[in-house]
């Protein structure tokens, strides 16, 4: 850039305070990254990096809390929601949000956020869903679609013996004490703003008292589905989101 | 790059941080990012900003697909 | 405050508990402590707290766990099979290093077992009955006022160690009703707050609490500071009562309910010319092994009686290294032995010693 250091310039888009410097652990092309960031820039726009509490779930994102400059903790595997509900009750003053993937809230969790929601807990859940298990190496998650192949599912998902892909925000949105709920993606620039705005949101429920906020992520596991990270981006957009329909189910934000 | 720039922006990857996913390489309207002949510590070949017309918008389209936040994004003012 | 009240014992603890300063319960329904978790209900919104049942102890474990974090006092109440659920979330507290009192009113088991007092839990209470190397302090009240006594400083032993406290308890201890003095109400807002709470990253660097280290190294420096703070609290946690040992020339080891019973079979054998004393271990972890060693070097035997089929009687034998006979007996299952039942035992092994 040696003729542009001439120029006048302003920083468009950079890096959000929310984020320490550490580099992600996560594979190349992983979309954890991406959604990560875009918390990191909701709680600096909504100025509340100073009393943010992140609480990182069991699975690939289990470092999350080295990487937002934010207070943080790790629960045990699915009971992020509890853990939240706890820290919440005791000190409603502060913003606390979990961070999920779907075997933590879709399989062993499905009890602590299904009453989550239902209580109403004023705190912010980031789900992201990509279909496997990704850190014990690519295994059948509740959420893997029929027929796909993963290590627990060599011969492809099974209906029959192992049921149908699971819809969160489906069964959640009949809870009164949801207050946004939206699944998206970030498999283009603009599903990304879109996931975005649907984050902030999840977070104003809280804010403002209103219930709880959940915002469901498409995200590509490039490792975990033997695709490249293009290719990966490309199979959210034109297969993985006709089994799960973006869009948005609550919306009490406004 | 000239000293004309008509897009009025450029962006710097972080060669490091970049683990050359070739997301923000898929993106890119003008087509303005490579991957590197190089490789950086980790054993990837980083994504590289080549813009010689000086056409980067700036769209920010790379930033906001990168995964591992190696992106910022300039504007040129005055 | 000199007043007695006649009081429930799962009432008195809540009471005590409340007094120390504890604004923060979760529970789940259970028999034999339910009104615990009832009058926790009643009386913590009177008093500007929380109070909150959970969908299940696996969840009420973990609320104690994001409460902890945020460096409030809380506690829970329970009963075995809930316990059991219960001890994932304790081994991630342990490790996190989250203070929290848990009230274990023991039933009888293995799995749904019964409704009755019994003391079946020993073993998961005070040898971990969660994965990993940690333990769990805790103290075993054989009176109501032990247990007012046991859980109003059971949130300082917890937070001086930054470790699960566990008081346990067993069905008759939960639902008896006995005279006690309250200990007064320490004032919450003077309780200082721990360095270490997430409470916001506001002007400082962020704050980390796990129970998570990838590096095998790394974890086991935590795991040996763990190591570290268990080995002070063996030093200056250890309680127990002695009872009649000074002549004793035979001794009964024993805790909680099983304890109280005990003294009556001491006095009951005394009147039989049987010279019999009691150690009552108050803390089962840190376990009294010192002082039933220096009584295993004075006595002809040592009989430990619980209200299980031998769990306790195992630290017995670990501290008598030998130097007397360890018998045992005991009846599990919510059975609880009468004080002329164990009498007869005693007589019984007397006379083979006489012998």
């Amino acid at each position: 850039m040696k003729n542009a250091e001439k120029l006048k310039t302003v920083v468009f888009l950079k890096r959000p305070e929310s984020l320490t410097d550490k580099e992600f652990t996560y594979c190349p092309g992983c979309h954890h990254g991406i959604v990560h960031r875009l918390v990191a820039e909701v709680i600096d726009e909504l100025k509340i990096r100073e009393r943010t509490i992140l609480v990182a779930p069991v699975g690939c994102s289990v470092f999350a809390y080295e990487f937002f400059n934010v207070d943080g903790t790790v629960a045990p595997h699915g009971r992020a929601p509890a853990v939240a509900t706890g820290m919440k009750r005791a000190r409603p003053d502060l913003v606390v949000f979990t961070y999920q993937g779907d075997g933590d809230l879709a399989a062993i969790g499905t009890s602590e956020i299904i009453h989550a929601a239902n209580r109403g807990e004023r705190i912010t859940v980031i789900f992201i869903n990509n279909a496997v298990y990704g850190m014990t190496g690519g295994q059948m998650a509740p959420t893997t679609l029929i027929g796909m192949k993963t290590t627990t599912s060599p011969y492809g998902r099974d209906e029959k013996r192992d049921g149908y892909p699971i819809h969160i925000p489906e069964m959640l949105k009949e809870f009164k004490g949801v207050a946004f709920l939206a699944r998206t993606t970030v498999s283009d620039p603009v599903e990304v703003i879109r996931t975005k705005n649907a984050i902030k949101k999840a977070f104003l429920a809280q804010i403002n008292d209103l219930g709880l906020g959940l915002v469901e992520v498409l995200s590509a596991c490039p490792t975990g589905w033997g695709m490249d990270p293009v290719e990966a981006t490309r199979w959210v957009k034109e297969v993985f989101s006709k089994e799960y329909k973006t869009g948005v189910f609550v919306d009490k934000v406004k | 790059m000239k000293t004309t720039v008509k897009g009025r922006g450029y962006i710097e990857i972080d060669q490091q941080r970049c683990k050359g996913c070739g997301l923000c390489i898929n993106v890119c309207p003008h087509e303005l990012i490579k991957f590197s002949t190089k490789f950086n510590s980790k054993g990837y070949h980083p994504a590289e900003f080549d813009d010689p017309e000086g056409l980067c918008p700036p769209c920010g389209f790379c930033y906001r697909v990168c995964p591992d936040t190696a992106i910022t994004v300039f504007r040129i003012v005055g | 405050m000199s007043e007695k009240l006649m009081v429930k014992g799962t009432e008195a603890i809540g009471e005590s508990a409340i007094r120390a300063g504890c604004r923060h319960y979760f529970g789940y329904p259970i028999t034999p402590q339910s009104e615990l978790t009832e009058y926790m209900a009643r009386r913590l919104p009177k008093i500007g707290g929380v109070f909150l049942q959970a969908e299940s102890e696996v969840a009420v474990v973990n609320m104690l766990y994001g409460v902890s974090c945020v460096g409030k006092r809380v506690m829970t109440s329970t009963s075995s099979p809930g316990f059991s659920l219960m001890q994932e979330g304790i081994s991630y507290m342990a490790c996190a290093e989250l203070p929290a009192v848990f009230v274990n009113v023991m039933r009888g088991g293995p799995g749904l077992g019964d409704i009755q007092p019994a003391q079946g839990d020993y073993f998961q209470a005070t040898k971990g009955g969660g994965h990993g190397d940690y333990r769990m302090i805790v103290l075993a009240p054989s009176t109501l006022q032990e247990a007012v006594d046991l859980t109003y400083i059971s949130f300082d032993i917890a937070e001086k160690y930054r470790n699960p406290v566990l008081i346990l308890a067993d069905g008759m201890i939960g639902q008896m009703m006995e005279p006690v003095e309250f200990p007064e109400f320490v004032d919450v807002e003077k309780l200082k707050e721990p360095d270490w709470i997430l409470n916001g990253a506001d002007g400082r660097d962020p704050r980390r609490i796990t129970s998570f280290d990838i590096d095998p190294h790394n974890l086991e420096k935590i795991i040996l500071h763990l190591m570290e703070k268990y080995r002070k609290a063996e030093e200056n946690e250890k309680r127990w009562e002695d009872f009649m040992v000074d002549d004793a020339e035979y001794l009964f080891v024993a805790y909680g309910t099983m304890a109280r019973i005990l003294k009556t079979v001491v006095k009951l054998a005394r009147k039989e010319g049987i010279k019999v004393g009691l150690i009552r271990p108050i803390t089962l972890w840190p376990f009294p092994y010192e002082r039933i060693e220096e009584m295993a070097e004075r006595v002809g035997f040592i009989l430990a009686v619980e209200m299980s089929t031998g769990q306790m009687v195992e630290d017995v034998r670990l501290a008598v290294k030998g130097k007397t006979e360890v018998l045992f007996y005991g009846r599990p299952g919510g059975v609880i032995p009468s004080p002329f039942e164990v009498l007869e035992v005693l007589k019984k092994y007397v006379k083979k010693v006489r012998v």
